[in-house]
């Protein structure tokens, strides 16, 4: 045993070395974008730049915030997101406990018939959006954007809790029901707070595709009304680009999004039944 | 979605299934009052606003690209009539449109494989990396699979920039090379490079984590048996690691050229909402005819071909997820 461990330490090596190269490669845009972004701007447009810190400064912020409006974009962006988020989760709970929780006919056309609406590419369907919201006098207005986004929050909604309310027994609610819950009582005693988790989880990655979105916030949306994927074109104009304040706008877009998904991936890969059966 | 879409890789339910229990366990009716009216009763709000938002618009889509549709339909000038197929004739005998559908599947393929080989070959590695490193890949890895698309695209124009772009000035440290000033966008196959490159790097993590956590459900005494009847490395990869991870390639290739057929903002960002025609991708291309040239119908035509190429591959998509959905 002695003899086959040691020459597996030496590999172990390369194979970290082997990894931190790849550490380093796929952070580099990260990294760079948090560098340029704190860097003083005359830094930034050195053609032989730094790889380290130059100095930490807060103007380059300061300046994407002047740019244009930030907080009116970024308010918008949440009112959409959460609307969205909001409809898309009731409507899609109900769906997601119909196609797991019972045997119909025509169960299997509707997980069909939804798998297949998650494929239809958004883009194909900007025109007649388009011309649909154009015809109802919803051009321009938050509330056709809400409704054009549950296209594919409320799929991916249904999909996924579908998946959470799999993995709870069954037989937690049958006991229930056995000590007299009725199927509503044990649905909101026994599998709700279980599937909260689950469904907190669901919400924040709706909220982070909703708020991610470009095509339709930039063609349904006039320029006062952009959101705040749009409004990171502003640093680019006729004279050229403002690299820096553009990387601090990038990093306040991606940080709190980031931060949100690195909390929420973890809750998406947890079990939950691991807690189910305990509690 | 492909606007999202390329970053939205949670169209996929957690990797990690409940082992198969018994065929009979399909959901049991209990009747209470009621009976099977329940289900759709519960269905159908989420159906009601599916057909609203999406089932209408895509009707219209059909309609409109049989149709002829341009700046004097849209502020009702003129009512849309029909043409017959003149929408789809105009698009085939279209040379530019063959030379686009090339250019997307070339795209399209070249970023798949390398986003496949390249994520294999990342889940195989953090296999054997210490603890902390594996960590550290998997923190920069969810950190980047998490940023928004038209963040990391601005990001990559900030790397590529031609003056002040950190790549050239790393490539110029190299003995001999002289890239400063070097414009990635000058030409189409280096631009589209680039853009390959950002959707590979924005795509790799799902792959990555998808395949890590496939890997761990490989039973090792598989593996040991496999080595023990003399099979090396290659061999236990080819033979064991692959065929059990199959169903999970199969979705996860399909799903990518899902996304890389349909990427789109990429493109339109980068090149600043107005791709160049060495950069017109399907997507783009069908954007560019509806509202740059305002030829509604035409665009619409582009879109349902666009749809009909996936078709196939949404089929195989669709078996695979349908697959996963019958053993619960």
């Amino acid at each position: 045993m002695s003899s086959t461990l040691a020459p597996r330490r030496a590999p172990k090596l390369w194979w970290n070395l082997l990894g931190l190269l790849v550490f380093v490669t796929a952070g580099f845009p990260l990294y760079w974008m948090l560098n340029t972004a704190f860097k003083p701007a005359k830094d930034a447009i050195d053609p032989d730049p730094s790889l380290l810190p130059t100095g930490i400064t807060f103007a380059n912020f300061g300046r994407a915030l002047d740019i244009a409006d930030f907080w009116g974009p970024v308010g918008r962006s949440l009112v959409v997101s959460l609307a969205v988020v909001v409809i898309g989760m009731a409507v899609g709970l109900l769906a997601a406990l119909a196609i797991s929780r019972f045997a119909f006919r025509g169960r299997k056309i509707v997980i069909v018939g939804i798998l297949a609406v998650q494929m239809v590419p958004l883009v194909a369907m900007i025109i007649p959006v388009f011309l649909l919201l154009n015809d109802l006098g919803q051009y321009d207005r938050l509330t056709g954007l809400i409704i054009t986004y549950l296209t594919f929050i409320l799929p991916f909604t249904v999909w996924t809790l579908r998946g959470f309310i799999v993995n709870i027994p069954k037989e937690l609610e049958e006991a229930a029901m056995v000590d007299g819950c009725s199927r509503t009582g044990a649905f909101l005693r026994v599998v709700f707070p279980l599937l909260a988790p689950g469904m907190v989880a669901t919400s924040v990655y709706g909220f982070i595709q909703a708020w991610n979105e470009y095509l339709y916030a930039l063609m349904l949306l006039s320029q006062k009304n952009q959101t705040a994927t749009v409004w990171l074109g502003n640093f680019t104009t006729k004279h050229g680009t403002e690299y820096a304040p553009m990387m601090a706008g990038a990093t306040m877009m991606a940080v709190p999004i980031v931060a949100l998904f690195l909390l929420v991936q973890r809750k998406m890969a947890a079990g939950l039944t691991a807690g189910a059966v305990k509690g | 979605m492909s606007a999202a879409d390329t970053t939205t890789p949670a169209k996929v339910p957690p990797p990690r299934q409940a082992p198969p229990p018994p065929a009979d366990d399909l959901p049991r009716v209990r009747r209470p009052s009621g009976g099977a009216a329940i289900p759709w009763l519960l269905l159908a709000p989420c159906l009601l606003v599916l057909a609203a938002v999406m089932g209408y618009p895509l009707a219209r889509l059909v309609t409109l690209s049989f149709q002829k549709f341009g700046q004097s339909q849209l502020w009702g000038f003129q009512p849309a009539e029909s043409v017959g197929l003149d929408n789809f004739a105009k698009v085939v005998g279209d040379g530019e449109f063959w030379a686009v559908v090339l250019r997307t599947l070339v795209f399209a393929a070249g970023a798949v494989v390398f986003t496949m080989v390249i994520g294999m070959a990342l889940a195989l590695l953090l296999q054997r990396v210490s603890g902390w490193l594996k960590v550290l890949i998997n923190i920069v890895l969810v950190a980047s699979w998490g940023m928004p698309v038209i963040v990391a695209t601005t990001v990559f124009k900030w790397l590529f920039d031609s003056d002040y772009g950190v790549f050239n000035a790393l490539l110029s440290k190299l003995p001999g090379v002289e890239m400063i000033g070097h414009n990635w966008f000058a030409s189409g196959p280096e631009g589209l490079a680039v853009i390959m490159l950002l959707v590979v790097w924005g795509a790799v993590p799902f792959v990555v984590i998808t395949l890590s956590a496939g890997l761990t459900q490989v039973p090792k005494e598989l593996e040991e048996a496999a080595r023990l009847d003399g099979a090396g490395s290659w061999g236990v990869f080819r033979y064991v690691t692959l065929p059990v991870l199959k169903p999970i390639i199969v979705m996860l290739t399909t799903l990518s050229v899902i996304w890389d057929m349909g990427v789109f903002p990429q493109v339109f960002v980068m090149r600043g909402g107005h791709p160049e025609p060495e950069f017109q991708v399907l997507n783009t291309y069908s954007y560019d005819r509806a509202f740059v040239v305002n030829d509604y119908a035409q665009g619409s035509a582009i879109a349902l071909i666009t749809v009909l190429l996936l078709l196939g591959v949404v089929a195989v998509y669709m078996r695979q997820m349908l697959k996963i959905g019958e053993v619960e």
